[in-house]
């Protein structure tokens, strides 16, 4: 089917193998990207949000056409128990800045525009073409792919594993292991949608604006897991996640915790009256630093989700993508102006590389999180959010009790619950984590 | 809640999906056995897309018709070998059309 042979293959259309595409085509070089969906989106699946900045550093002026929803304006982190919400919430007019710094977006539409870039940067786009294998030489060097088209294997100095969480080729060629149940969470998500006035009316919102809840406690069953709302353009995008080990433990039906958290008080009045529109899965990476494997060997690279890279505790991936994309873009870029091979030594680059970015010194930060969060999950996920709506309702609550009784018993429960020496050791623990 | 509540819930959610199924291809095997796994038993529970069910026999069946390839059940049963998870030839499978 194709004859040539390509500087780069990249397997994959989501935002790590648009960023490594359009950055090596727009250098020159000559780029063969391979999508199994019958559009570049078709398999994606993310919140969504997109940071502005590490999109700007690949093209600039992206504000003039990407299909971007609401810039947000106010973010709401709420701890949530069977009936109630504690919440912080922090809204700023300094998020209505002429280049606002993070958008809402609707993966499948910004997946499409993101590959129409890459197209105009000279690459080819191939759909509907599955990758099934990695060809390497008598060395053992990747220098092809075979695909579930007609023909022989196609040809390239480098293939970019742009595969996503669930990639099928890294893990077949051994090049990575298959990610561990404790360190990818399985979210679902819905698409509810409403008239952009009813949106900005619940929300409080003006023209593009936007905002985002994200919620933690008795709505995740005591699994570690997060809840999430994104006000988009005309829809809604709800949805929950947990740690895959602890859905396996407990044997929870995610559609059943994401009916919960529809059905929720707090939640049910800013969807009334939607039409859903589409339910969706998909894996998000949690393992952190520790989790990342290898990121390159002889003829190969990867990035994006399929290097796991995803900063669980900030709710950042798409970002992290895009960066080690472009990042091993201009590793390659770099490699053949010098004119040397595509071998591991060489291509070690894309890691120093990625090593100096947030990318790598962000898991780097929090590498001790997942395992803490793990382990603790009942506490952090079930205890904690009780005991914090019964102290806020104790502490709101008119019923005649004196207050100086309340305090005793609000601080009552928390030692009851986890004792004195858990309390301190929790938060010792969580501060050390997050240091 | 019972099993064929929860069923009718999911393939609620999945009629607004899009999907091109690959027909007679199945996408995922289960390797024939006596008795389920703890993490293939669970799969009928936490599989959102339920496309795990236990039969008459007490042993786990798939239909992957609304699977929407996350990839959950490879994490949990491809390494034992208990399942075998390919993806669907290219164009078919789910179709997002928001993501």
């Amino acid at each position: 089917m194709i004859e040539e042979e390509f500087d780069a293959i990249v397997v994959g259309a989501g935002m790590s193998g648009n960023a490594a595409a359009y950055t090596m085509a727009s250098q020159g070089l000559t780029v063969l990207q391979l999508e199994r969906g019958e559009y570049p989106g078709s398999k994606n699946v993310q919140g969504a949000i997109m940071y502005a900045d590490m999109l700007e550093q690949i093209i600039p002026d992206f504000r003039d056409d990407a299909p971007l929803e609401r810039h947000l304006v106010e973010q709401r982190f709420w701890v949530m128990d069977d009936t109630s919400h504690t919440g912080m919430q922090y809204r700023s007019d300094d998020f209505n800045e002429a280049k606002p710094n993070r958008y809402t977006i609707i993966r499948a539409q910004f997946d499409k525009w993101f590959s129409r870039k890459v197209r105009q940067a000279g690459a080819t786009v191939l759909c509907e073409t599955t990758v099934t294998e990695l060809v390497r030489n008598a060395s053992g060097k990747v220098i092809g792919v075979r695909t579930d088209r007609a023909g022989g294997p196609i040809y390239a100095d480098v293939v970019v594993l742009a595969e996503g969480v669930n990639g099928l080729l890294g893990t077949r060629a051994g090049l990575r292991k298959m990610p561990k149940p404790e360190s990818v969470a399985l979210a679902v998500k819905e698409m509810h949608f409403l008239p952009d006035e009813v949106i900005e009316q619940r929300f409080g919102l003006q023209g593009d604006e936007g905002c985002v809840i994200e919620a933690a406690g008795t709505i995740s069953r005591s699994m570690a897991g997060l809840a999430f709302l994104y006000t988009n353009k005309e829809s809604i995008s709800l949805g929950i996640g947990c740690l895959v080990s602890d859905f396996a433990q407990t044997m929870e039906s995610p559609y059943v915790l994401l009916d919960n958290f529809k059905n929720h008080a707090s939640i049910r009045p800013l969807i009334a009256g939607s039409e859903v529109k589409e339910y969706s899965a998909h894996l998000i990476p949690e393992g952190g630093y520790k989790a990342i494997p290898q990121l390159f060997g002889d003829g190969w690279v990867a990035v994006g989700d399929a290097a796991q890279l995803n900063n669980a505790i900030h709710r950042e991936g798409s970002n992290l993508a895009m960066t080690s994309g472009r990042i091993a873009g201009e590793a390659i870029i770099e490699i053949k102006g010098r004119n040397q091979p595509m071998i591991r030594r060489n291509l070690a680059l894309y890691k120093t590389m990625l090593d100096k970015s947030f990318v790598v010194k962000d898991l780097m930060k929090y590498k001790d999180m997942p395992a803490l969060i793990h382990t603790n999950s009942r506490n952090f996920f079930m205890t904690y959010p009780q005991l914090m709506s019964q102290a806020a309702q104790n502490f709101m609550r008119v019923d005649g009790t004196p207050k100086i009784e309340k305090e005793k018993a609000t601080t009552a429960a928390f030692i009851k619950a986890r004792s004195r020496w858990g309390l301190i050791s929790d938060v010792v623990r969580l501060a050390l984590a997050w240091r | 809640m019972t099993m064929a509540v929860t069923k009718l819930r999911v393939e609620e959610k999945l009629y607004q999906n899009r999907y091109l199924v690959d027909p007679g291809r199945p996408h995922i095997k289960v390797r024939p056995h006596e008795r389920p796994s703890a993490n293939l038993l669970a799969l009928t529970h936490i599989c959102p897309a339920k496309c795990y069910e236990l039969n008459d026999k007490g042993q786990v069946e798939t239909t992957s018709d609304g699977c929407m390839e996350c990839g959950t059940c490879r994490v949990l049963c491809e390494t034992s070998g208990e399942i075998v998870w390919n993806y669907p030839r290219g164009g078919f499978g789910v179709l997002f059309k928001f993501g």
